[in-house]
């Protein structure tokens, strides 16, 4: 097959870090904090790379959206076997307010600049948990989606997805082209070696502003607090039933 | 800070202290005497911070205890530093009241080696969890005591490093330099022996020690001692580690697994022999026996032959690999080994792999209820046939389960002894297997523990290893860095009226 996939990649505080929130409740701590490609994002790009490491795809594009920094994190896209890279270069303002409807609809005109045939991306970050770029950009394309794939296959002109959904697995068959969000057991993701690493400093990496896409990126939403999550109190032990059930009325619980 | 704030915890740990006194005398018996203890816990806390002390029963126990058979020893109080200048705070006071110090990594370990046999304060070193400098090109890191190795290596995953040093457990990297540990990947990338650059170590009086000097990552040197690899292996007993700067490796371009079964021990040992012998440069070259291979069966529902086995992993360029394979393929052949199974991607080598890994699980899943004490006898590689061969028919004959799993590129194995710990006859039986096992590997110029420590159930056994010369030399060294003796006490050196089974339960 000759098809294009596009990877959305996205760079985001790992995984391992502690968050903590900044003095002004206005967002989290970022700056000295170690970032790394969003999980989900690398179960992509490794579902992306198996695709034409089976020769089933012709190229695999890497995307990134934000300042000069998302380069890393396409380079460890190119490190894992993506042929190239798109840096979407947004900085400030407009990269602190960028949110799923504003990728969304650079996703969806680079897939359409780039003759994409297939856009794989991760199912959600884990910075904001939002899990709705898959499913905005295939509506704005007007192109089928399949999302929480643990499975996905190439037919001819159609794929077919296994979705994890609340009830157990879901199989679809959906036509390209087509939006596929990938889940945690889509596969498991090769870690960038060195040599190849190396070899992804050459891979060419492309900077495009926002509005050479033509893309507005007011946003509609407007952040008022962050706050961490209540602290856990301690538990109290109690010696009888008894005492248990007039700690509870106490507190109001029966 | 007000006496009321520390009177809190003081009272009801004096509270517990006689409630549980006559309830469970050996586990919660405090060894500190309670006017001391209350002042420490005092200073302790000005120090850490109250979240930084516990006195809690359930804490002390975690703490006293690992993965090892021997019983829980929990400590007085357990601390939880955050820096390396508490750390040398705490310990000048511990110093000054003679109060024994022990350092907690993750409690994995497989020898006793945490066990707070005379009480006292242990140093869990958790909270010291950073990736300090890595310098990608130079292939060094450095990292505080809290960092697990699976931990670093994650942070290390876009950078196409890696610390291949693992052994099984999720290990602190700072207890693996404490324990001289080792993993799968000896026989290629060394053992932490050979990858440990530098530490940082506060001593028993507070004294911060760098022992390459500070900051010092050069990755060979001919300065002075080695005062490196006098603390890597020292099981506590030298200083509490607060930071390792750890040589790195590229992760290999490919990685092939494969799997060989043999028709017999030796043929799988001298097939090892060969392809090291033949400059194969292989990563992994694993061993388990037929009771071993019978028991993963069942625990993964897998169908490898019920044989001698072999598990391979070879790491490199694509190119390299083939001619790696090949080599191997046909030595293997020759020594009559068969039913090949080869895995390149991720996924399936870890289905493949998974039979190893699993072993010790497999192997308690033998005997549901019962425990399991490793052996880890080490020979020279000439000598690995006789001992394992001479081994499975003294577990035979004495009817003892004990799969046998080991890095038989290093000449090291396991016998993952199944035992049942209330069965006093069968805890005296394994106890006598592993002394004359131990004792057998001596006699072949071996070592009676390749890479799990001394800690306490060797200690007699070190002393014939090493000799009573090389002892006293030790003890000499201990005597200059803690003369109080209050660094892990009653660990690697043979006390004085030592009775003690090499099984403590």
């Amino acid at each position: 097959m000759s098809a294009r996939v596009l990877v959305g990649v996205k760079r985001v505080i790992d995984y391992a870090v502690k968050i903590r929130v900044k003095p002004d409740n206005m967002g989290v701590v970022t700056d000295g904090v170690k970032h790394s490609m969003n999980p989900f994002c690398e179960i992509a790009v490794e579902e992306a790379v198996k695709l034409k490491e089976k020769k089933l795809i012709k190229e695999v594009v890497a995307v990134s959206c934000g300042p000069q920094q998302v380069q890393e994190t396409i380079r460890t896209a190119l490190a894992m076997g993506a042929d190239r890279g798109i840096h979407v270069d947004i900085t400030g303002k407009d990269y602190d307010a960028l949110g799923p409807l504003q990728v969304s609809k650079i996703l969806a005109a680079l897939a359409k600049k780039e003759d994409v045939q297939l856009v794989i991306l991760g199912k959600q970050a884990i910075d904001d948990d939002c899990n709705q770029t898959g499913q905005m950009t295939a509506a704005l394309l007007d192109w089928s989606q399949g999302t929480f794939a643990s499975e996905l296959t190439l037919e001819d002109k159609k794929v077919k997805v296994v979705r994890e959904i609340d009830g157990g697995l879901e199989t679809i068959k959906v036509s390209l082209p087509a939006v596929v969000t990938a889940d945690l057991r889509l596969n498991t993701p090769r870690y960038a070696t060195l040599p190849n690493i190396m070899k992804a400093k050459k891979k060419k990496i492309t900077s495009v502003k926002p509005q050479d896409l033509g893309i507005d990126l007011t946003s509609k939403l407007e952040v008022l607090r962050v706050e961490e999550p209540a602290q856990r109190q301690a538990g109290v032990k109690v010696e009888t039933v008894e005492d248990l059930v007039s700690k509870l009325k106490d507190a109001g619980r029966i | 800070m007000s006496t009321a704030l520390f009177r809190k915890p003081l009272c009801s740990a004096l509270v517990l202290f006689n409630k549980t006194l006559h309830r469970c005398p050996e586990k919660r018996r405090y060894a500190i005497k309670s006017g001391i203890l209350e002042r420490v816990v005092a200073a302790f806390q000005s120090i850490s911070g109250d979240a930084g002390v516990s006195l809690g029963d359930t804490v002390r126990e975690q703490h006293g205890r690992d993965e090892s058979v021997h019983r829980c020893h929990p400590p007085d109080v357990v601390v939880f530093p955050r820096s390396v200048e508490e750390v040398s705070a705490l310990a000048k006071i511990c110093h000054h009241h003679r109060l024994p110090i022990i350092p907690f990594g993750t409690g994995t370990g497989l020898e006793g080696g945490v066990g707070a046999v005379r009480g006292g304060v242990c140093f869990s070193m958790r909270k010291m969890d950073q990736v300090l400098d890595l310098h990608q090109e130079d292939f060094d890191v450095t990292v505080e005591p809290g960092v697990t190795r699976k931990a670093l290596n994650s942070y290390l995953r876009d950078t196409g490093l890696w610390f291949p040093v693992d052994p099984g457990a999720d290990a602190s990297l700072c207890g693996m330099a404490a324990t001289s540990a080792s993993g799968t990947n000896a026989v290629r990338y060394g053992t932490m022996r050979e990858n440990v650059l530098n530490l940082e170590v506060v001593l028993a009086d507070g004294t911060v020690l760098h022992t390459a000097g500070r900051g010092r990552r050069s990755r060979k040197t001919s300065a002075g001692y080695n005062l490196t690899n006098l603390f890597v292996g020292s099981e506590g007993t030298l200083g509490v580690l607060t930071k390792a700067t750890l040589r790195l490796y590229g992760i290999p371009e490919t990685m092939v697994s494969a799997v060989c079964s043999f028709p017999s021990v030796q043929a799988a040992v001298d097939s090892t022999v060969q392809v090291l012998q033949a400059g194969v440069p292989i990563a992994r070259i694993e061993f388990l026996d037929d009771v071993m291979i019978d028991a993963c069966n069942r625990f993964n529902s897998l169908s490898y032959p019920v044989a001698p086995t072999l598990f391979l992993e070879f790491h490199g360029s694509t190119r390299s690999l083939e001619e790696q394979v090949a080599i191997t393929e046909e030595i293997a052949k020759d020594n009559g080994g068969s039913d090949f199974s080869w895995a390149q991607d991720e996924e399936s080598r870890g289905r493949l792999w998974k039979a190893r890994h699993d072993a010790w699980y497999a192997a308690l899943a033998l005997r549901p209820g019962c425990k399991a004490y490793a052996t880890d006898v080490c020979v020279p590689l000439s000598c690995l046939p006789e001992v394992v061969v001479a081994t499975k028919k003294d577990l035979i004959r004495n009817g003892l389960t004990g799969p046998i799993a080991g890095h038989v590129g290093d000449g090291n194995f396991h016998c993952i002894m199944v035992l049942d710990p209330n069965d006093q006859e069968e805890v005296g039986q394994v106890h006598q297997f592993t002394e004359r096992l131990a004792r057998r590997a001596l006699a072949m110029d071996g070592t009676c523990t390749g890479e799990h420590g001394v800690g306490l159930g060797k200690r007699v056994l070190l002393r014939e290893e090493v000799g009573p010369l090389a002892i006293e030399v030790m003890q000499g060294l201990k005597a200059t860095l803690d003369p109080k003796n209050l660094m892990n006490p009653g660990k690697v050196f043979p006390r004085f009226k030592s009775h003690l089974l090499p099984l403590c339960l």
